[in-house]
């Protein structure tokens, strides 16, 4: 169950909980490591409501204890990233991405 | 009692997109496939037909990829639906064939756990085994099937390899007496989501053994054509070669097509007596035609293209780059496909709107196509600009004409950009659908699969577009050809018609931007076609074979009109749905005159508000 995984506390705005978790939102190509929460909390107008982000976010594999490396970003607003999960390649907005709370590896 | 008269046992298809589906599905049944609608949806159904190594009969149905049982597309709650046997129309399979990418289990196992809990009997064909085993991926067959409860077929479907293994299976399995149990599925919650991953998960750990070398042809091909820069670069100058080819192959078999027809139809004229009936198969029946066959070529090479790229697997990495910049507008990153071929003609825009999955995304690619500048509206162009605007050089290799031309372009596109933008505040209220997107490994298309789309893609445009089409050509004619001029008539005969009656009583409504009547009445044959207008002009202004003639009908149109009203019909033609095709085509795609009426309103009125604005303007620094 995800809500044994330590939810982050932090305010939708931060990048950071105390945990060190971040948003995979923020993250930059290269950077690589393990999901940790999937909790769609947004507040911007999407056509979906928050359950139904979260469970497309995880019928795309985003799923607690999948391991994740940012590959691309676009050019502009760098915006969307391409992620390898697992064995596979997804493309999202960071907007999507937010929802997913992610632990980095340390840097190589 | 004889075999054949037993209907024949169903079987379904399911799988993940980019899963070789649609190639087993063509190995499989070879060329005994028939393509239809499902009723009331726009979703394609495909279905083949085979006889097994046993003799048995199987109807086989290709459902639409999903991720989930869950649908969140309208193709997606057709497979749910067939699956579960709750579509209108259809009985439920007898047999689930889940279709799985060898070498990319992990979602397509969580897929296969719901279809499962369907509990109809099932036959997992593990297809791309041949690129599993190049990369040394082990799986233990016989323990991932017991865990599974099903058998499992390997398969290389664009090889035909397993084919006939999987038919012994599905044979097998009936022969059994395997009947389906009770359907125990319901939508999962996201917690339930969860733990089929885990599940998945033990599987993949029991059963599988990771690749000794995996693919690193797709992350190298990535790193070109996925970066920010080198990437938009390389899909640039792929559009300008799509363009290219649009134009230049296409144009020698559309002239040809446009010959042929033209021939033929005036073959027919000399069979058939003076009059009505001749004027209506020559003027109507195969002008029509060839109004509509005409944009065959274009369409095919269109597809040919975006059949390869998709095929490839470039199709996603192009959404990609462009998602940003369509996203600004509210649309998704692959309406950049449709939007560009709408360039050429909003009608194989339209059709390839299709490679949007998202209902809204969709619509609102559909709905802004046609305000792409399309090749018709050339000839309407050239004509206007080289009677009204001079041919002057306004700096360093900058023409007056080149520059209008190069405005009404940026017009279109950015007008296409606002009415996005519009549509999803208005209609969809500001809501942003998600954005993910599978980027699959690259893959070789095969020769077949790819001529076997291209012909489907045409049986459809002719056979269904045409349909709606043939029957508005005629209509057209209809209006221009009825009543016929009294005798001793000497205005042109279109002046007597419905469309002059139409034309002349609609005036009053045009004059407020600057259209005269003449004008009004060559919109209504207008309306067959842009191009046609240029023509329609001619016969109004009496200018023989106007399209060969536009020197002499612009120098006409500069006596009659003032600059305002030229570049008043200008703005008009910008924005003006006048294409009977593209209109059939739009009610075909969305399945709805609802929206095709939207769009109909929409374009007039933004043509009506644009043509008044720009008149106005141009009256009052005294071009009136």
């Amino acid at each position: 169950m995800h809500e044994t995984v330590g939810a982050p506390v932090a305010p939708a705005e931060e990048g950071a909980s105390a945990e060190g978790l971040v948003r995979l939102s923020q993250a930059r190509p290269g950077d690589r490591g393990v999901i940790a929460d999937v909790r769609a909390d947004h507040a911007t107008a999407h056509a979906v409501d928050v359950h139904e982000l979260e469970r497309r976010l995880l019928e795309f594999g985003f799923v607690e204890g999948a391991a994740f490396e940012v590959l691309h970003q676009g050019l502009f607003g760098a915006d969307p990233i391409a992620v390898k999960l697992d064995d596979m390649r997804v493309a999202l907005r960071r907007r999507d991405a937010a929802d997913v709370w992610v632990r980095l590896e340390a840097a190589r | 009692m004889s075999e054949a008269a037993l209907p024949p046992t169903r079987i379904a298809l399911v799988g993940n997109p980019n899963t070789g589906k649609t190639a087993l599905f063509n190995a499989l049944t070879g060329g005994r496939q028939k393509v239809a609608n499902y009723a009331g949806v726009t979703v394609e159904r495909k279905e083949g037909f085979l006889t097994t190594p046993g003799g048995r009969r199987l109807s086989v149905l290709d459902l639409p990829g999903t991720y989930s049982l869950r649908a969140r597309s309208p193709d997606e709650v057709v497979t749910r639906d067939v699956v579960l046997g709750r579509l209108d129309g259809e009985t439920a399979p007898d047999v689930v064939v889940a279709v799985a990418d060898a070498t990319n289990l992990r979602l397509v196992l969580r897929l296969i756990l719901e279809l499962k809990a369907v509990g109809r009997p099932m036959v997992l064909a593990l297809n791309m085994y041949d690129i599993a085993q190049r990369q040394g991926l082990r799986i233990d067959l016989e323990g991932l099937g017991r865990e599974l409860g099903c058998p499992i077929v390997t398969t290389v479907a664009t090889r035909k390899r397993g084919i006939t293994e999987l038919a012994e299976q599905v044979d097998a399995l009936v022969e059994s007496g395997a009947l389906a149990t009770d359907n125990a599925w319901h939508e999962p919650s996201a917690a339930e989501i969860r733990s089929a991953h885990r599940e998945a998960q033990r599987l993949l750990k029991a059963y599988v053994r990771p690749p000794e070398r995996p693919d690193t042809l797709t992350g190298r091909i990535d790193a070109v054509l996925l970066h920010p820069v080198a990437g938009l670069v390389i899909l640039l100058a792929l559009l300008f070669l799509m363009f290219q080819a649009v134009f230049t192959w296409a144009g020698p078999p559309a002239d040809a097509i446009e010959g042929g027809v033209a021939w033929l139809g005036g073959l027919a004229g000399e069979w058939l007596p003076d009059g009505l009936i001749r004027s209506l198969v020559v003027d109507g029946l195969f002008a029509g035609v060839g109004s509509v066959l005409v944009f065959l070529p274009q369409i095919l090479v269109l597809f040919l293209f975006i059949i390869l790229l998709e095929d490839l697997g470039y199709m996603a990495r192009a959404a990609f780059l462009m998602d940003r910049i369509m996203g600004g507008a509210g649309l998704h990153g692959r309406a950049f496909i449709p939007l560009l071929s709408s360039f050429a003609c909003a009608i194989p825009g339209v059709m390839s709107a299709r490679v949007i999955d998202q209902k809204r995304d969709r619509m609102t690619t559909i709905l802004v196509a046609p305000l792409m500048t399309c090749s018709a509206r050339i000839p309407v162009y050239t004509l206007i600009i080289g009677a009204f605007i001079p041919d002057r050089t306004v700096g360093p290799g900058l023409n007056l004409q080149g520059l209008v031309m190069f405005g009404l372009y940026a017009a279109g596109i950015v007008s296409a950009l606002a009415v996005s933008f519009v549509i999803r505040k208005v209609f969809w209220r500001g809501a942003v659908e998600p954005f993910l997107m599978e980027l699959p490994t690259y893959k070789l298309p095969s020769l077949e699969s790819v001529l076997r789309n291209l012909w489907l893609r045409a049986e459809i445009f002719i056979s269904r577009a045409g349909r709606i089409i043939l029957p508005l050509m005629v209509l057209v004619w209809v209006l221009s050809t009825f009543p016929g001029p009294p005798p001793g008539a000497t205005d042109p005969a279109i002046d007597y018609s419905f469309a002059g009656i139409i034309g002349q009583a609609l005036q009053p409504l045009f004059a407020p931007i600057g259209f005269n009547w003449q004008m009004v009445v060559a919109l209504i044959p207008g309306f067959a076609a842009r191009e046609v207008a240029v023509a329609a002009l001619g016969t109004v202004y009496a200018v023989g074979d106007a399209e060969a003639n536009v020197g002499a009908l612009g120098a006409r149109l500069a006596e009659h009109w003032s600059l305002a009203t030229g570049l008043s019909f200008l703005a008009w033609y910008v924005f003006a749905p006048q294409c009977a095709a593209t209109l059939g085509v739009v009610k075909r795609e969305t399945n709805s005159w609802g929206w095709t009426a939207v769009m109909f309103v929409y374009m007039v009125a933004l043509a009506y508000l644009a043509s008044f604005v720009v008149y106005h303007t141009a009256v009052a620094l005294g071009a009136g």
